[in-house]
């Protein structure tokens, strides 16, 4: 599948996907999306990668990315920041919003505003969480998906 | 036209598109050309879940739908056959 058209397409289109991705993770608290679909768009950029490139480059480059070690961070890291909240409240509360913290602990503006990426205490980070487990999983997927190819000529 | 005639009329062009994509995708021989009606069927699908407010679901629709499975079923067919076999 590594022809010349699809070579080309990966190399403009692949850097905006994954950009996309960050972006919907990052602004998961202001605009729609969130940690599950920036996670699926970044992993549909990484699948893109995976499908335009040969099978020894993504096969050298995968053995050192530890994907099942970004789903772990993901879920134990998203349990931590829901343990938090034990500091004296309850399981998720909320404990970084309008505390000061200097990252994502800002404080939140009444009215309407154009929106603060400083601002949502642990639900930022529980975004990242998210979408780094989903990433790693659904990339997984489509990765088995590719290295368990028996014919590696180009036929089409 | 008001937004409400132009909401209806999307509505019925998206109906025709999604009923159109779906027949496609079941008539076809060529699993390759059936894989990407069902890429178009996602496409068509989350672009109704915007119209009908919910941009959330959209994107996670466009993502996974138009993306990933189209993705999972190419390199699926790649490692079997493309055409439909009939036993």
């Amino acid at each position: 599948m590594t022809t010349t058209i699809i070579k080309t397409t990966t190399k403009i289109l692949a850097p905006l996907i994954l950009v996309f991705g960050s972006y919907i993770i990052l602004h998961g608290h202001l605009t729609p999306g969130g940690g599950f679909q920036g996670g699926a768009v970044f992993a549909s950029g990484l699948a893109l990668l995976i499908v335009a490139n040969k099978y020894d480059a993504v096969k050298s480059l995968f053995e050192k990315a530890p994907l099942s070690v970004f789903e772990s961070i993901g879920a134990l890291g998203f349990l931590g920041m829901a343990c938090l909240g034990f500091a004296g409240y309850t399981f998720f509360k909320n404990i970084i919003a309008n505390s000061g913290f200097p990252l994502f602990g800002g404080k939140t503006p009444t009215g309407i505003n154009p929106g603060y990426l400083n601002t949502g205490g642990t639900l930022p980070y529980m975004n990242i969480f998210v979408g780094i487990k989903v990433l790693a999983g659904l990339t997984s997927i489509v990765l088995v998906f590719f290295l368990i190819m028996r014919r590696e000529r180009d036929e089409w | 036209m008001n937004f409400m005639e132009f909401f209806w009329i999307l509505q019925v062009l998206i109906g025709i598109g999604l009923l159109v994509s779906a027949i496609v995708a079941i008539r076809f021989k060529n699993l390759i050309m059936a894989v990407i009606a069902m890429a178009v069927f996602s496409l068509i699908l989350s672009l109704e879940f915007y119209v009908l407010q919910a941009p959330d679901v959209a994107i996670a629709e466009a993502g996974v739908g138009a993306g990933l499975t189209t993705a999972m079923y190419l390199l699926a067919i790649k490692n079997t056959t493309d055409e439909e076999v009939i036993e």
